[in-house]
């Protein structure tokens, strides 16, 4: 990689490094218009973008009908293209989506419309959000913004890159194994995965409908509080949506965590860690022992499992959930086809990338007549031996500390030829997803100018726990305040 | 834990997936490989343990009651459709010619 590591403190003189809270106080005060923030951005946008292709599709005009909301505050947000925006293209990063535009809003959109929140654009990601590295979208590859040699992590490296590099003041992605998480680490960031049911899957398309989860990416700790509370909530339209949750309370400061017990997994330290990574999060931990927390070391025993289940399970469902795209109802059509069959068979060669075939292929053979017990079955009910050592760790800890990815961002190009060496990207991020827990990564340090990700992980629907913790460790840090000096930009 | 090309032929012809004689070979070795992975799983006792489908435990079966109701999108529904004919989705003739009666006399009708 071309050594570049070049970053620098935020300027609080420049609207697109600022958070959204900060953002919220300029225009509380009058001082900037929203148009003054969209047009930022979309200037921003402008200047970048080439170099890191996070977007798929950017929307520049502001909306008219923001014009004048009284004074309430509007403020532009990026949305991985799987979540549907009404009359917004949603490819999904794929050939066979490349020129859909959905007749409605996901229901996790709808709340952030009615919160003053508008679509600045759609951001790039891997085809059906099956990849660890953004380097499996028909659209190109998104560079990481602090070394255009590395990638930005998957499958939400779109929405990632574009909140690091100043494209986005925040951004929605989703996370079936780590795609919100991984790549919010690897490009220093924030990024919350719910807990299962948290927050509504209608309109977010499906992947592997026990996995999924919708969650926000954002500058700070402070930001994620905020869209978590607007996301979160039941929703009669996604049977998978959990009645009579408690809503997540407004962000407030954390000065102290005393009392809080916190779980070191000594599986999520082992081999395969990076040793930059193991030191900077072994030094966030004592930040938030020093912040008052206990923390000790404990065992998760099946985390080696979780990979093996994971690669059985997701893929499963996605080659039920894929069969949808038959050139029928939406999306493309081949034109070389006589009968029916030949109609699926060759737009779905045409329309699928070679990761969404090879899980295609992976899911039907696992649960195909002959295999289905000794795979499907079977990582079905190591889930739940996963799921138990969650439970047992609950007995004694509020949550768990981690990192989120065993290494930093690595070279573009380097395990595009070796799909089980890109499936390790997201071994310390799946077995959340299995057991349905809330998750949160922030930047905890950087190593060779590369940002660390620590990863907080707890009991299911607290992720108020979560988030203190994490604000705590932002109130006596300053990792979440630098920005990356993108490629060939002038330093001003 | 080989796959070979005949299965990933089969296994293809299930996903209604068209594969080159490239991608035969290519998935052949890499379906093996990762299912080599996976059989880390053999390893692990699960005698009487309860599979995880999914995890709210406290959901099943969530139904909504059977109504009608209007749609005001269905217009824009079926234009994104990649071929479209009188409101209906058009798709290419499912059965050999002739044998389709009831579809020939819709073709005159229509």
């Amino acid at each position: 990689m071309r050594c570049q590591q070049r970053m620098r403190k935020m300027d609080e003189g420049c609207l697109t490094d600022l958070s959204v809270h900060q953002l919220r106080v300029l225009l509380e005060r009058g001082e900037v218009a929203p148009r003054d923030v969209h047009e930022a951005y979309v200037r921003r946008i402008e200047e970048v973008d080439d170099q890191l292709n996070a977007y798929i599709t950017v929307c520049p005009d502001f909306p008219p009908e923001l014009e004048n909301r009284h004074g309430r505050p509007v403020f532009p947000v990026a949305v991985k293209d799987n979540i549907m925006t009404r009359g917004i293209r949603t490819t999904c990063g794929s050939r066979i989506l490349a020129r859909f535009i959905p007749p409605y809003d996901a229901t996790a959109i709808l709340r952030l419309k009615e919160r003053g929140l508008y679509v600045l654009g759609k951001t790039n990601m891997d085809e059906f959000a099956m990849g660890s590295s953004c380097e499996n979208s028909a659209f190109g590859p998104t560079r990481n913004p602090w070394n255009l040699d590395a990638v930005p992590g998957g499958s939400s490296g779109g929405s990632a890159a574009a909140v690091a590099a100043g494209e986005a003041p925040w951004a929605l992605g989703s996370d079936t194994g780590g795609s919100v998480r991984q790549p919010a680490a690897l490009c220093g960031v924030v990024g919350m995965k719910p807990t299962y049911g948290r927050v509504s899957r209608f309109g977010l398309v499906a992947f592997a409908s026990s996995l999924d989860q919708i969650g926000p990416i954002t500058r700070d700790v402070w930001d994620c509080w905020v869209l978590m509370r607007a996301l979160c909530g039941h929703d009669p339209l996604d049977s998978t949506s959990a009645p009579g949750q408690a809503p997540i309370p407004p962000p407030q400061s954390v000065e102290s965590l005393g009392g809080v017990r916190i779980g070191v997994p000594r599986e999520y330290l082992g081999p395969g860690v990076e040793d930059a990574v193991r030191d900077a999060v072994l030094k966030a931990v004592g930040v938030l022992e020093e912040l008052g927390a206990r923390a000790e070391e404990c065992s998760l025993p099946h985390t080696e499992y979780g990979l093996s289940a994971y690669y059985i399970i997701a893929p499963a469902e996605a080659s039920s959930n894929l069969a949808r795209y038959d050139g029928v109802r939406y999306g493309h059509r081949t034109c070389q086809a006589s009968s029916l069959l030949d109609m699926y068979e060759l737009t779905r060669q045409e329309g699928f990338g070679a990761e969404v075939k090879r899980r295609i292929m992976l899911g039907t053979y696992v649960l195909s007549a002959g295999y289905y017990d000794a795979y499907y079955l079977r990582a079905q009910k190591v889930r739940t031996l996963i799921c138990r050592d969650f439970e047992r760790a609950w007995a004694r800890y509020d949550l768990l500390a981690a990192p989120t990815s065993p290494t930093v961002a690595f070279p573009l190009g380097e395990r595009t030829a070796d799909p089980l060496a890109m499936y390790m990207a997201d071994v310390l991020t799946i077995p959340v997803n299995l057991a349905g827990l809330p998750a949160l990564s922030l930047p905890c340090g950087f190593a060779r100018g590369l940002p660390v990700g620590l990863q907080l992980i707890g009991r299911p629907f607290d992720e108020l726990t979560l988030l203190r913790v994490a604000q705590a460790f932002q109130q006596a840090t300053d990792y979440h305040l630098y920005r990356p000096v993108v490629g060939g930009e002038v330093d001003g | 834990m080989a796959v070979s090309p005949e299965e990933v032929r089969h296994v293809a012809w299930l996903a209604r997936l068209r594969l080159t004689a490239h991608e035969e070979r290519l998935f052949s070795e890499q379906l093996s490989n990762i299912l080599a992975h996976v059989a880390k799983l053999q390893e692990l006792d699960v005698e009487g343990i309860e599979p995880t489908f999914h995890v709210l435990k406290t959901l099943s079966n969530v139904y909504r009651p059977d109504e009608v109701r209007s749609w005001p999108e269905l217009r824009e529904v079926v234009q994104a459709a990649p071929q479209q004919r009188d409101g209906l989705f058009a798709v290419p003739r499912v059965l050999p010619e002739g044998e389709d009666e009831v579809s020939a006399k819709n073709e005159k009708d229509g």
